[in-house]
């Protein structure tokens, strides 16, 4: 069998992006809560603020370091497995890249190691100020890696010299409103990760402490918090740290939630209008019509849209969805891809670029069980936990979690839908743009665009890229096992796993942290 | 002569010299947790000592690589395709040593902490030969075609050249996070990397010298020549430096071995960026590999102001962390256990 090395490099390219997409959500979502509670502490001198701040601050170091870790293969990878994609983009795509090292890496790796080890050593304003410059340099750095993905989505700011893209306006790029709307929503997404992060292990330690016998209800149901002296940790405090860090998580679950609904709405509007086609595969849309299809079966995958069967069908939400009205028709995939070979052309050029593929038909139908699904996976899990946070506050009113076993492995379970929903809009996204690496901009260039199939290095055997997808996706695996083993053990651990003077109860001085000449945080 | 691409030429070199100054003791250090460190407390010294900083350095070679991709794509490009699985390991390298310099400490059995020893060591050993062995082939050549793809094969690459670039970093970084772990740290680890300092320069900065000379008797004017001789100076002074305890100066000495060294090497390949083997029509040069000026004049722009305010802040960064690092300032390693109450569990462990 002949290996082909775009259908690899495309596999790779899938597996690393989206596994740096899991560490990078929780890293956004949970830097600016643990800035708040830093400041939180500062400003009331609570102790209780303290330790969630160390609490919450270890876990998030333990996953900050894998979307570093991960992050690295990204920036290499465009010219190692891309080559001819880097080369073509290069004028415009590469920019944002390095101004992201520049303006938002440098920012970040610099004041978390300032904020890592400055306990103690820095004064208090300054100490908290360095995470928030690294949480800031967290978001800019999505901002510009939006920017550089958004061009690829909706290319603007270019003109075409010699069949290349030359940037001719930067403001264009980086205000381009793909990148804008996509900033937003991916924010709120990573929000969500964060908020349902805090809120299950917030549940897990509340119920560990109820199975414990540590607090107890009252006849009305009311907490009665309790104190463990032998368990370092479970102290009077103890029980206000997590039912605060649940209802903060609970909270900014839910506003998360309403704000990637508003953003993916607008995304939504704009995508129909710079890539019909795929909006039209999310939504098994063959016809033109203005029903919002609920459930579609059949076919999807297919390269027609003759077998897919509406089963059930809202009219009038699909119009909705693009044009905020309910009557303008939508444009189906049976009048789009027409429109797609009229203007980009039924077969690949002759081209030596396109390799065995030149000639080739091209389908400029993205698979549809992925769009589709896709686009239902990421509404559905950001729904649902949505949803539970709102049940999770209710749960909560009177100050613990239910007794209840499987409840609680519900929560804890469902840290992982707004990962699901993140990584679902991430596929679809990307799929959705194919058979295009750079999709044309129906209202800029004419011209300019590039089929995934001239993009990838030609100088690179499928050999060498079979190696790199089967080494990197071992490598990931085993990271991730360290990953979660750890963040388990902490989770375990409570308090008392970041803040190691609870458990050595003669060590600290009197307010409450370390000696001050004994390095903090240390490695 | 180009002005903007000859001006994104150096901010380039300067990165990659940066990278290589900063990060070299950083993976040197990692190196000497496998090689030198006897007792634990010497491991958790090192790795303190470079604690704070170590990220922010590595920062230095994404901004060179992304710098590259927006400033000279076609460099970018050709360099990372021809060096695919070289450059593979490279990352593996550095994923497994920013892991394990978080991880480590976070363990509790000696062989989850032995175990990322040998993953940093070893990680800190293949990124720094990998990136050595990549710029030394970027000033050497590869075998390039018209369209600046590698012909020949996976290994096509492979030359002497490789090697003497890999252990010129690897051999410059152990001596250089020696001398900068005799500045940072007190007590015997101090002690400990002034001797390695002493014995193993002489041969450890040989393959760097090797490489700065090659290039010298292929395409050396005098000023480069002129260059290397500082760099030479340099490592002279630093190793006299280090003889008479002068910690300060010999970091800085083996330092300015480095800097020259790369400033030599990268003014002799100018303005060839990444020459091809096969016929030197197909080199890279600024011209040629350049992206439009529109791009590199708003990247300037940035660059102008950017690059300051990291020098200002990264300098600030090592300012707060002057002190030097000693065994008695490492706190006890503290273990993690689960917050449960022994009654609760033991039940439940006996019903199964
Ligand atoms: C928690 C995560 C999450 C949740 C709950 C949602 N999204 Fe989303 N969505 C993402 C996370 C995400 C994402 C992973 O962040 C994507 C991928 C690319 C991007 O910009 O954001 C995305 C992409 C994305 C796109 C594709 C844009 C493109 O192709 O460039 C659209 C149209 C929407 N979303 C719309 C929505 C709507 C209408 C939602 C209604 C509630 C929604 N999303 C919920
Ligand atoms: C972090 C979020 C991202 C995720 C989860 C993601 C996911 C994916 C997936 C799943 C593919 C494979 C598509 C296919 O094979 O059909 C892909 C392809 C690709 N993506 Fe993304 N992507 C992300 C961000 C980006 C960004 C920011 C860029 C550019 C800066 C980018 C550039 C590409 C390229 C060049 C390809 C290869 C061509 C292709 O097969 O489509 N992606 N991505
Ligand atoms: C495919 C394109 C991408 C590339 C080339 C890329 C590049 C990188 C690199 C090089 C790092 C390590 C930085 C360091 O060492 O400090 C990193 C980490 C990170 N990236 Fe990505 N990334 C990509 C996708 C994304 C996306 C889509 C987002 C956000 C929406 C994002 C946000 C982050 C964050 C928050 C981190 C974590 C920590 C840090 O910045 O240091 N990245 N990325």
């Amino acid at each position: 069998m002949q290996l082909d090395p775009l259908l690899i490099a495309r596999w790779q390219f899938g597996i690393t992006t989206v596994y740096h997409f899991w560490m990078v959500p929780l890293t956004i979502g949970l830097g600016p809560v643990v800035a708040g509670m830093q400041m939180r502490w500062h400003r009331t001198g609570d102790v209780r603020w303290y330790r969630m701040v160390k609490f919450w601050g270890k876990l998030y170091l333990i996953n900050v370091i894998v979307a570093i870790a991960t992050g690295l293969v990204q920036e290499f990878q465009f010219g190692m497995a891309w080559s001819e994609y880097a080369k073509f983009v290069g004028d415009v795509f590469g920019a944002p890249l390095a101004l992201e090292s520049l303006l938002a890496f440098f920012i970040e790796s610099t004041f978390l190691g300032l904020w890592i080890f400055g306990w103690n050593k820095l004064p208090k304003a300054i100490h908290v100020a360095c995470l928030w410059i690294a949480v800031a340099g967290s978001i800019v750095s999505a901002y510009f890696i939006i920017v550089a993905n958004s061009w690829m989505q909706h290319p603007v700011g270019v003109v075409l010299v010699k069949g290349h893209p030359v940037m001719n306006d930067v403001w264009a790029v980086l205000t381009n409103n793909t990148a804008v709307t996509a900033f937003t929503h991916t924010m709120f997404g990573s929000f969500g990760v964060g908020g349902a992060f805090l809120l299950g292990i917030s549940w897990y330690q509340l119920w560990q402490r109820r199975r414990d016998g540590i607090d107890t209800v009252d006849v009305t149901g009311r907490v009665v918090p309790g104190v463990a002296p032998g368990i370092p940790g479970r102290d009077g405090s103890d029980h206000s740290i997590w039912i605060t860090s649940l209802r903060i998580g609970a909270v900014v679950a839910i506003v998360a939630f309403a704000g990637v609904a508003i953003s993916g709405d607008a995304q939504g509007k704009l995508m129909f209008q710079q890539q019909p086609l795929k909006m039209a595969a999310a939504e098994a849309a063959c016809h033109t019509g203005t029903s919002f299809s609920v459930l579609s079966i059949g076919a999807l995958g297919s390269t027609t849209c003759s077998d897919v069967v509406p089963v059930i069908e809202i009219p009038g939400v699909l119009s909705f969805l693009a044009k905020g009205n309910f009557t303008t028709p939508v444009e189906g995939v049976d009048q789009l891809l027409p429109q797609y070979e009229a203007k980009y052309g039924t077969n690949l050029p002759d081209n030596p670029i396109y390799g065995s593929r030149a000639g080739e038909k091209i389908n400029y139908l993205p698979m549809m069980e992925v769009t589709y699904w896709g686009f239902r996976m990421m509404i559905g899990f950001g729904g649902i936990a949505a949803f539970a946070a709102a049940v999770a506050l209710w749960l909560t009113r009177k100050g613990t979690v239910p007794r209840s076993k499987g409840i609680m492995l519900l929560a804890v379970g469902g840290i992982l839908a707004p990962f699901a929903a993140n990584s679902a809009g991430w596929i679809f996204t990307e799929m959705g743009r194919q058979p295009f690496v750079v999709a044309p901009n129906p209202t800029g260039v004419d011209g300019l665009y590039m089929f995934t199939a001239a993009a990838v290095s030609p100088g690179v055997s499928a050999g060498e890229m079979l190696f790199s997808v089967i080494a990197l996706t071992l490598v990931y695996a085993v990271l991730m096992v360290f990953e979660i083993r750890l963040l388990v053990r902490y989770v375990r651990g409570g308090i008392a796993s970041a803040v190691p003077e609870l458990a050595e109860p003669d060590q600290p001085d009197d307010d409450g942290h370390p000696k001050s000449d004994v390095l903090a945080f240390a490695y | 002569m180009e002005f903007l691409p000859s001006v994104w030429f150096i901010i380039i070199a300067v990165l990659w010299t940066g990278y290589l100054f900063l990060e070299g003791f950083d993976l040197g250090v990692g190196m000497h947790l496998l090689f030198s460190a006897r007792t634990e407390t010497q491991r958790r010294v090192m790795l303190n000592a470079i604690g704070p900083v170590w990220d922010g350095n590595e920062v230095w070679l994404i901004t060179a690589v992304g710098a590259m991709f927006a400033a000279f794509p076609f460099w970018y490009a050709s360099l990372f395709s021809a060096l695919y699985l070289p450059m593979i390991f490279v990352l593996f390298g550095l994923i497994f040593r920013a892991v394990g310099i978080e991880f480590r400490g976070k363990g509790k059995s000696a062989r989850w902490t032995r175990g990322w020893d040998i993953a940093i060591g070893l990680g800190s050993l293949v990124s720094a030969f990998g990136v050595g062995a990549a710029l030394a082939l970027t000033t050497t050549g590869l075998p390039l075609n018209a369209n600046g793809d590698r012909v020949g094969g996976a290994f096509a690459w492979f030359n002497g050249y490789a090697v003497i670039g890999g252990l010129a970093v690897v051999g410059f970084s152990l001596v250089h996070a020696a001398a900068f772990l005799a500045l940072k740290t007190d007590g015997d680890v101090r002690d400990a990397g002034r001797a390695f300092a002493r014995r193993a320069a002489p041969i450890a900065l040989v393959p760097l010298l090797v490489w700065i000379l090659a290039l010298q008797v292929e395409k050396g004017t005098g000023v480069t020549w002129i260059i290397a001789a500082v760099a030479v100076a340099a490592a002279v002074v630093g190793m006299l430096a280090n003889a008479h305890r002068r910690e300060g100066w010999a970091f800085v000495g083996f330092g300015a071995f480095l800097a020259a060294g790369m400033a030599s090497i990268f003014v002799a390949s100018f303005p060839v960026v990444l020459p091809s083997t096969i016929n030197h029509a197909f080199d890279l040069t600024v011209a040629n590999a350049s992206s439009s000026a529109y791009t590199l004049g708003v990247m300037s722009v940035v660059a102008c102001f950017g690059i300051p305010l990291v020098l200002a802040y990264q300098g600030w960064t090592y300012w707060v962390f002057r002190k030097r690092v000693s065994g008695d300032l490492i706190p006890a390693a503290h273990a993690v256990e689960p917050a449960v109450r022994q009654q609760a569990v033991q039940p439940a462990l006996r019903q199964q």
